[in-house]
């Protein structure tokens, strides 16, 4: 079941520049159990798309067919594989080697042409350069994330997909990623980030997407969810009130049978 | 592959204790097994107890006196001997487990040994003390006296023989012979023939008969003791052993040992960094952003095997210039070393990524690796003959599935000029290399 409002100015603006990434009916089974249901979206040029819901929703699942390590069973994805950044929910790196010694590895992997200067430039927007030497094992955990990010967008990607990538980080931390990313999608790049965090995909997402057990639930701006939630616990959905977003959420998807 | 080749040995530089692992464990196994091959294994010691007095000699006939110093040289240098001087002290020592065993020659062994000359001989006997505590030592011992004890008894029996033979020479051909001092000529079968011939014609006809009669008797004897003297020789060593190699080329027990462990130095340092390797690759969860794209499996698999096969070249010609340290090595045979060496290493690798794909962590897949080439190193090593003939082809086909029994096999034959042909082993090793590069690719399905 979808339910849409009326769009917001600025996802109205979103959706009509181009489209970068686009999945029509996924569907993943991992034996008996069933991880996406038919889900279908699309996303634009610098648009910051959060794709939220419960855990076991098929958050991971949906951004991992998109970034190409999985395959689906049935659905297609309209997407270049080289346009397409992945940033893992835990960092991708190896700990015994270096920030620069990691940025270089990768950057060669991905057949960077300036490999020298894609690193500095990635080194100077993660504000690591005085850590360019340390080991990745040795820095915080929000260090590491950085780097994971940076490392995502070595190949420049007009794609950057994150999973959960705030998971683990203190809230200065989290303050300082996401700085990073809403100025990667002010730079043109498309953003879609996967939470269970509704606070924080209401604060950071133009756009989101709902899914629990595999189905989408809702795609649209975060007003249009609130003005759903609100509409819903007025309407006397038990346990939702329009003043708590949250709980008003938790009786959106119980409403849903979730 | 190259920068991931790179990455790895990078990584291997930054893990100081995996590193020192991968130089000190063969440098450890080289020094070991060289320590264990330059000092002889035949030399369990043994107290020495010798109370005959020492004025007595022991007189073979005219071959003279027997060489006791000699023959203690000849004891001692099978074993270390430990002199001791009294049977209390034997005991005691045997009992400490100071010695494995003891030798005591009794005050009258030489008499008894003298009387076997005579008509009235005595069974000469050597005590042995040996703690039984341990079953394994005390048969030890007892099959390294029993070994010594039989040698005495056949030199002791080629020399009665000898002097036996040099009697019956005597006896049919004449000469001297010493008795008491004094020199007495023995007229002998031969010349008695020919002197009772050269009287003959001129006897009367009766007694010419009679002496026919001893002249044929003498000649008779003279010929069948002849037949006497090559089998009193037999009888000194009846049986001789005539060794003919009907199967399998071998080479030389030092050249074995040192295969022996250049092979399971390669096996462990082979497998496990591989194993470790491609599982630390999910553990850094950097496996599915490799394999997005940036990589192949098939890739990272080679990448992986080429790991392995780098460093078990290093880490096994380390290990052997370190037993040239305590053994000389054929170093004209290095060409063949590299391909055995190398392709066994492949072998290896192919088997850790294997196990590396299946375990999936570096712990469990280090665990693993142990638990698997343990045993079938140790089976790989189990000679015929010594368990049932089903139960040896059922082990022999195991091995053969494993890189262990191919690459000792190539690595006995690289070093050594008479142990086996590597082509086959090798060919087998790659073999091996595809089927588990194979089995690792299909075990990458299911590890992201």
């Amino acid at each position: 079941m979808e339910a849409k409002g009326p769009e917001s100015g600025t996802v109205a603006a979103a959706r009509e520049r181009e489209v970068v990434i686009e999945g029509r009916g996924l569907m993943k089974r991992f034996g008996e159990q069933v991880a996406l249901r038919g889900v279908s979206f699309e996303a634009h040029r610098g648009e910051l798309l959060a794709v939220i819901g419960p855990n076991g929703a098929g958050k991971t699942t949906l951004l991992s067919i998109l970034a190409g390590i999985w395959r689906s069973d049935e659905g297609t994805v309209s997407r270049t594989p080289g346009e397409v950044g992945w940033i893992p929910q835990q960092a991708a790196l190896y700990r015994r080697l270096t920030v620069q010694e990691n940025l270089r590895l990768f950057a060669h992997l991905e057949r960077v042409p300036d490999v020298g200067a894609s690193v500095e430039e990635m080194l100077a927007q993660t504000a690591l350069e005085e850590r360019r030497a340390d080991q990745v094992g040795a820095l915080s955990g929000g260090n590491q994330q950085r780097i994971n990010i940076a490392i995502g967008l070595l190949a420049r990607p007009a794609v950057l997909l994150l999973d959960e990538p705030s998971a683990g980080l203190d809230p200065r931390q989290r303050e300082r990623l996401w700085e990073f990313v809403i100025g990667l999608a002010g730079g043109g790049t498309t953003v879609i980030f996967s939470t269970h965090n509704i606070q924080e995909a209401e604060r950071y997402g133009e756009r989101l997407l709902v899914l629990a057990d595999g189905e989408r639930l809702f795609d649209g701006s975060p007003r249009e969810l609130h003005e759903t939630v609100a509409r819903e616990a007025e309407g006397g959905a038990p346990g939702a009130s329009a003043e708590d977003f949250e709980a008003a959420f938790v009786a959106f998807l119980h409403q849903r049978g979730h | 592959m190259r920068w991931l080749l790179l990455k790895d040995l990078q990584i291997l530089r930054r893990s100081p204790l995996v590193t020192a692992l991968l130089v000190v464990y063969p440098v450890a196994i080289a020094v070991l097994i060289g320590f264990a091959l330059s000092r002889s294994p035949d030399e369990p010691r043994i107290a020495f107890l010798n109370e005959v007095p020492e004025e007595e000699q022991l007189n073979i006939g005219e071959q003279g006196e027997f060489d006791k110093v000699a023959a203690k040289e000849e004891l001692c240098s099978r074993v270390e001997c430990v002199d001791v001087s009294s049977r209390d002290e034997a005991t005691a020592k045997v009992k400490d487990g100071e010695v494995l065993g003891a030798l005591i020659l009794p005050p009258d062994l030489l008499d008894k040994l003298q009387s076997l000359q005579t008509l009235n001989p005595e069974q000469p006997t050597v005590d042995v003390l040996v703690n039984e505590e341990d079953p394994v030592k005390g048969q030890i011992v007892d099959d390294r006296i029993q070994a010594l004890v039989t040698e005495a008894n056949l030199i002791l029996s080629q020399q009665v023989s000898e002097q036996a033979g040099s009697y019956l020479d005597l006896l049919i051909g004449g000469g001297e012979f010493g008795l008491l001092g004094q020199s007495i000529e023995i007229l002998g079968l031969e010349r008695a023939g020919q002197i009772l011939e050269s009287i003959q014609a001129g006897l009367p006809k009766q007694d010419r008969i009679a002496v026919g009669q001893v002249v044929r008797f003498a000649q008779l004897a003279r010929e069948n003791l002849d037949l006497a003297l090559p089998l009193l020789g037999a009888v000194a060593q009846p049986i001789e052993v005539e060794k003919e190699i009907v199967s399998g080329d071998s080479p030389s027990l030092d050249a074995f040992a040192i295969a022996v462990a250049a092979t399971v130095t390669l096996m462990f340092v082979t497998v496990l960094l591989v194993a470790g390797s491609l599982a630390l690759e999910r553990e850094e969860n950097a496996y599915p952003r490799l394999t997005r794209g940036l990589i192949g499996r098939t890739s990272l698999l080679a990448e992986k095997v080429v790991l392995g096969i780098v460093c078990s070249l290093v880490v096994t010609l380390v290990m052997l210039a370190g037993l040239e340290l305590f053994l000389p090595l054929d170093w004209g045979r290095f060409p063949l070393w590299i391909p055995a060496i190398a392709v066994g290493g492949a072998g290896f690798a192919a088997f850790g990524a294997a196990i590396g794909g299946a375990a999936r962590e570096v712990r469990a897949s280090s665990l693993l690796a142990f638990m698997i080439s343990l045993p079938i190193a140790f089976l790989s090593l189990v000679p015929s003959g010594t368990v049932s003939p089903t139960l040896f082809d059922v082990i022999e086909v195991a091995a053969a599935l494993f890189p262990f029994a191919p690459a000792l096999d190539a690595i006995s034959g690289a070093l050594d000029a008479a142990g086996p042909a590597i082509g086959l082993p090798l060919l087998h090793l790659a073999a091996i290399t595809l089927a588990y590069g194979l089995l690792a690719r299909l075990a990458l399905r299911r590890f992201a």
